[in-house]
């Protein structure tokens, strides 16, 4: 039994580090049609700067406030003055991504060094609690928390504001957007620093599970590209269950074939994809 | 439609790959005699390394660039060749060249499995898929430590004979180079023909191509499997060049880097491709004598890339010369 308890437990926080990551990723897919392949390299940005922070102030919050703040406004940067320009040609912006998915890599092995970090858990969430009768650590219980509180936010977000509003239209119908008079480069701009903001916040939240190292950005970005798959690109009800399955069937599958760990990643999902192509929630 | 995509449409493929067959081959001659006569062995080992690159580039500019497939997992058919063939010549102790052929076969019918998947998708979707795929087969070598041995890989592979041995640099490149130019003749050919022409519709738009009656979904098919040929004829020579298959043949870090060749050079020109995969190994080793950062120096020249020739150097190229002679007129 606690078996089961422990590693749905710990699938499901996996997941939701999972959903944080993707949900930027299929955002701004849905919005631009833009696949980021440095959306890893923000992850490993975010949290590399949240372990800065926190050694030097001590604070988990002011790690995670910084390094979201940072990555935003490099995402910004990078939409503003590259991607921009690049606007709807995929193999150009896939050639631009790469270069700053090294190029980020680099940077980091430069100024973090070569070996891994675990970022630090905040004091209040150490130690372990109670769960039907397991003990369990409680920061991965927060995770699952913080997760689930991500999602709804991002449900309200995108249902229930205008800013939402106005990136669904985008989805939809660009053209229109731009023809009936509003900003829609200004939107293309805040949602690419809002989901360079949603990696960096992947990053923080797992780091302290996954830790930080040189290549770490391939590996998170790998199994983010596999959510997105399965749930669907641009869809963030697809980033949720997408992460759910990839989170769960990533732990089980590590607890009962240890030496086949990513290959019980990626069949379920070529299942999928061979009965839907677009994902479980994608739009054809 | 905007500027690029029409002069990627109008002029992709013709204007600089017209200097023929000929001229291409008489070069190709002179370079390899200069240098099995001049450099070492490390350098020869780099031509080498350009000329294997070169094909495996071709190869995937055969889908990005005249289909218009964004594939992100050619490595899988590079490293399937060639694990098939050191594992058929290791374990089942058979000669290099049947080897070499049932690995090639091995190439072809995992592009046809891998496509009957990935086919039922387009643009980033097809991109994830292939990316994922490869991604399977990766993780299966990694993992199935027993054959594949893993991290370590499979080292001790001979390079074949050939009436006389082929272990020496210069021997070696002589025959890559003459691989290389009967690989780059046959693409050469094939996107020149009627089923060249007919992939290049299908880039242009595919709707049309379907209400003219032509098989899509074959057509696709039919060149994934001439690429993956292409990807697995460049896996084995790498095999041969090494005497070593490990992981990294199949990784998504191949795949993306062969794609930024074919980008860098110009997608849908297999001059380009050759170009981009001599740029390549260029950029790998000059960067990497001069600094430790050349991953950085990398990034740059591809971000650069991106943003200031997007269509590619040698398009990038072309519109100067045009816009020269438009002046002097």
């Amino acid at each position: 039994m606690s078996f089961w308890i422990v590693n749905t437990l710990n699938g499901l926080s996996l997941a939701m580090v999972l959903f944080v990551l993707s949900a930027g990723l299929t955002l701004v897919f849905g919005l631009m049609q833009i696949i980021n392949m440095a959306h890893g390299s923000f992850y490993l940005l975010g949290g590399y700067i949240a372990l800065s922070v926190i050694q030097a102030s001590g604070s988990f919050l002011a790690g995670l406030v910084t390094a979201c703040v940072a990555v935003m406004l490099l995402g910004a940067g990078i939409q503003r003055l590259m991607l921009q320009r690049l606007h709807k040609q995929e193999l150009p912006q896939s050639l631009l991504t790469l270069g700053l998915l090294f190029i980020i890599a680099d940077v980091a092995f430069w100024l973090w060094g070569g070996n891994a970090q675990l970022v630090p858990k905040p004091a209040v969430l150490e130690g372990a609690m109670t769960i039907l009768g397991v003990g369990y650590p409680v920061y991965r219980v927060a995770i699952i928390g913080m997760g689930l509180f991500v999602a709804v936010l991002l449900w309200l977000l995108l249902e229930r504001t205008r800013v939402g509003a106005l990136v669904r239209a985008g989805m939809d119908d660009e053209e229109m957007v731009r023809a009936m008079g509003i900003n829609i480069p200004l939107i293309f701009t805040g949602m690419f620093a809002f989901g360079a903001g949603l990696a960096a916040l992947g990053g923080v939240l797992g780091g302290p599970l996954l830790g930080m190292f040189p290549g770490a950005d391939f590996e998170v970005a790998l199994l983010a590209f596999v959510v997105v798959t399965v749930g669907g690109l641009g869809s963030v009800r697809g980033a949720f269950l997408g992460s759910l399955l990839v989170g769960l069937v990533d732990n089980f599958g590590a607890a009962w074939f240890p030496q086949f760990s990513l290959f019980t990643v990626i069949v379920p999902m070529v299942i999928v994809l061979a009965i839907r192509p677009t994902g479980l929630a994608g739009r054809a | 439609m905007d500027p690029i995509r029409m002069a990627r449409a109008s002029g992709r493929g013709e204007g600089l790959l017209r200097p023929m067959p000929v001229a291409g081959g008489a070069i190709l001659v002179m370079v390899v005699l200069a240098v099995v006569a001049f450099l070492p062995a490390y350098q020869t080992e780099l031509v080498t390394q350009m000329l294997i690159y070169a094909i495996f580039a071709m190869s995937l500019d055969l889908l990005v660039g005249y289909t218009g497939l964004p594939s992100l997992g050619h490595s899988a058919y590079f490293g399937l060749a060639a694990y098939a063939t050191a594992l058929l010549a290791l374990k089942l102790a058979l000669p290099f060249w049947l080897a070499a052929a049932l690995g090639l076969a091995c190439a072809v019918i995992g592009a046809f499995l891998f496509n009957l998947l990935a086919l039922r998708t387009a643009r980033a979707y097809y991109l994830m898929i292939t990316l994922a795929l490869s991604q399977v087969l990766w993780s299966l070598v990694v993992s199935w430590t027993d054959v594949t041995g893993g991290d370590n890989g499979l080292p001790g592979i001979a390079r074949p004979v050939l009436g006389i041995r082929l272990d020496g640099a210069g021997v070696w490149l002589v025959f890559v180079a003459l691989v290389f130019a009967v690989s780059t003749l046959v693409m050469w050919t094939l996107v020149r023909s009627p089923f060249g022409y007919a992939l290049r519709g299908i880039r242009e738009n595919e709707e049309r191509m379907k209400a003219l009656g032509y098989n899509v979904w074959r057509y696709k098919l039919l060149v994934s499997m001439v690429a993956a040929f292409f990807a697995g004829v460049a896996g084995i020579l790498f095999l041969s060049l090494n005497s070593f298959v490990g992981p990294q043949a199949l990784s998504i870090a191949l795949s993306a880097q062969v794609l930024l060749m074919v980008l860098v050079g110009a997608a849908g020109t297999l001059f380009g491709s050759i170009f981009g995969a001599v740029a390549f190994v260029l950029l790998q080793n000059v960067v990497s004598s001069w600094t430790e950062r050349w991953l950085f120096v990398v990034g740059a020249v591809y971000v650069l890339f991106a943003l200031f020739a997007p269509a590619g150097a040698l398009v990038w190229v072309r519109e100067r010369l045009r816009s020269s002679r438009g002046r002097s007129r």
